[in-house]
């Protein structure tokens, strides 16, 4: 009998044992966002106007790393036949297999995120709020790749193709992201947050039941 | 529906229709080409106003593209039927050059009209969203070596993805940015100029014309090309 | 209006003739290569149903 805690805590230990993803993302997402100072130059003025872009913009992008895998070890070895054959639901083996990529993933990013913008001389004042905006979207993000992931197993190329489909989707989350976040912005930004909230829940139902339909074309 | 289904009278009632479509797509075409070049200058844009003919037809293409695409995709995943399956797997190539056409010729308008190639607008990101659907579309369609598992994991994609569409059709309205809020489909009738809105319509019906019929023409083809396979197969297993 | 006037467009004509330019250009391309898939096919199946008959009879 497999139950949704179980699976999850399964995967928690194979990422842990792996060690590898979830390290990795963070380690991407602190070096990526490093070579701006680089490319853009050093100045404190230009570097803390666009640290939030920034670091969102790494943010998806680190979401995307560990994604064409979330599935497919699952897959290649039949776990996923017998997940799908389970009475638990194959929509939230998906929300366990996304929050277990949040976990990994996203979670660290909430702590690697003020450090980073801190290095691209972003003000300390905004820090809570980038974080607060972080901690809203990136489920998102992980939902969205749970799709994208499950739209993609067993493709050529699946990493990424995962990008190209997932990208464009994510596209709006980012917009609202950076606005919720941007300290330049007037008003403190709780439409923003709301929207990232809206989008959020809208993203819970959607995104297992697509990704569960994706799933079981792939069984089939 | 199931009436419908079957590929072999698709094939005996396009084939009459065809010419009829591909007549009046031409017919429509000059006449539309013809009114956007008669139409007076605009009072603020000038001559540039006519890249609009082009612009917004190839919008609500693009748009109404998606939309059979979603539709169609939708019908192929619930109902299995093989028509929608070739519909919404010939529609994709369609909407993404209209798509294209429209961010290109947008952005020619815009230059003139606003001083700027591109804006980082609600509407114009919504359509560059649609674009990179269709090409996501398109690459998932092709990404396994199983054609059906590509075909019903796109169908899901288009599914997904069409939440853009009314964000792109009402973005001008809920957001004040660059693009001006819509004059044409808005309650109330539309808000421009008949000299313009003639043009305008017939430009759109006839680009509406011209997908129609190149949908049809490539689905033909599309079952063309499956008897071929068919034939194929069973010629290299009869002599196997 | 002299045609020279009427090509340039009131100055905008950088912008007006490649804006209809390039559509007719896409939408030429894409109507002409559907027509060429299409007549392959048809041309390619019409051999096959040929040799078929050919070899039943």
């Amino acid at each position: 009998m497999v139950s949704f805690k179980a699976l999850l805590l399964r995967d928690l230990r194979l990422a842990f044992r792996q060690g590898g993803d979830g390290a990795m993302a963070v380690i991407f997402f602190v070096l990526a966002a490093l070579l701006f100072p680089f490319g853009l130059g050093p100045e404190p003025e230009a570097l803390a106007r666009d640290a939030v872009g920034i670091v969102w913009v790494m943010a998806l992008l680190a979401s995307l790393l560990a994604l064409d895998r979330l599935f497919q070890g699952d897959w290649e070895d039949g776990s996923l036949d017998l997940l799908a054959l389970s009475p638990l639901p194959l929509e939230l083996v998906v929300l366990a297999k996304a929050l277990g990529h949040w976990l990994v993933s996203g979670l660290p990013l909430l702590i690697a995120a003020p450090i980073v913008a801190s290095m691209l001389q972003f003000d300390a004042a905004g820090l809570p709020r980038l974080v607060a905006a972080l901690a809203l979207g990136t489920p998102t993000l992980s939902l969205l790749g749970a799709v994208g992931a499950a739209l993609t197993l067993g493709a050529r190329r699946a990493a990424v193709l995962v990008s190209l489909l997932v990208l464009p989707l994510e596209i709006p989350l980012l917009i609202f992201g950076v606005a919720a976040a941007d300290p330049a912005a007037t008003g403190d930004g709780s439409t923003q947050f709301m929207v990232l909230g809206a989008l959020l829940a809208l993203a819970l139902p959607l995104c297992p039941w697509a990704a569960a339909a994706a799933l079981r074309q792939a069984l089939d | 529906m199931h009436r419908f289904a079957n590929p072999a009278r698709f094939m005996r009632v396009s084939q009459k229709l065809l010419p009829w479509l591909a007549t009046i797509t031409v017919l429509f075409l000059v006449a539309g080409l013809v009114l956007s070049f008669l139409a007076p200058p605009d009072y603020q844009q000038g001559e540039s106003v006519r890249i609009m003919f082009v612009h917004v037809p190839s919008a609500w293409m693009a748009m109404c593209a998606y939309t059979s695409l979603a539709l169609a995709s939708a019908a192929a995943l619930i109902w299995r039927h093989p028509l929608a399956e070739i519909a919404a797997e010939e529609t994709a190539p369609l909407g993404a050059v209209f798509t294209g056409l429209c961010l290109v010729s947008g952005s020619l308008w815009g230059e003139p009209m606003w001083g700027t190639w591109w804006a980082w607008d609600a509407r114009m990101t919504s359509v560059l969203v649609l674009f990179f659907l269709y090409l996501g579309y398109m690459a998932l369609l092709n990404a396994f070596d199983d054609p059906t598992r590509g075909r019903r994991a796109a169908a899901i994609l288009a599914l997904v993805g069409f939440v853009n569409v009314p964000i792109i059709k009402y973005s001008v309205d809920w957001w004040n940015t660059l693009h001006q809020p819509a004059s044409v489909l808005r309650m109330g009738g539309p808000t421009i100029d008949p000299s313009i809105l003639w043009p305008l319509l017939v430009m759109a019906v006839a680009f509406t014309l011209l997908f129609v019929t190149l949908l049809v023409i490539r689905m033909r083809a599309a079952l063309i090309e499956r008897k071929i396979r068919v034939l194929d197969a069973a010629a290299s297993g009869a002599l196997g | 209006m002299s045609f020279s006037t009427w090509v340039q467009m009131g100055g905008y004509a950088i912008f007006v003739w490649p804006a209809y330019g390039i559509a007719a250009a896409a939408l030429g391309l894409l109507a002409g290569g559907t027509i060429r898939r299409y007549r392959m096919a048809q041309r390619r199946l019409a051999e096959m149903t040929a040799t078929r008959r050919g070899e039943d009879a």
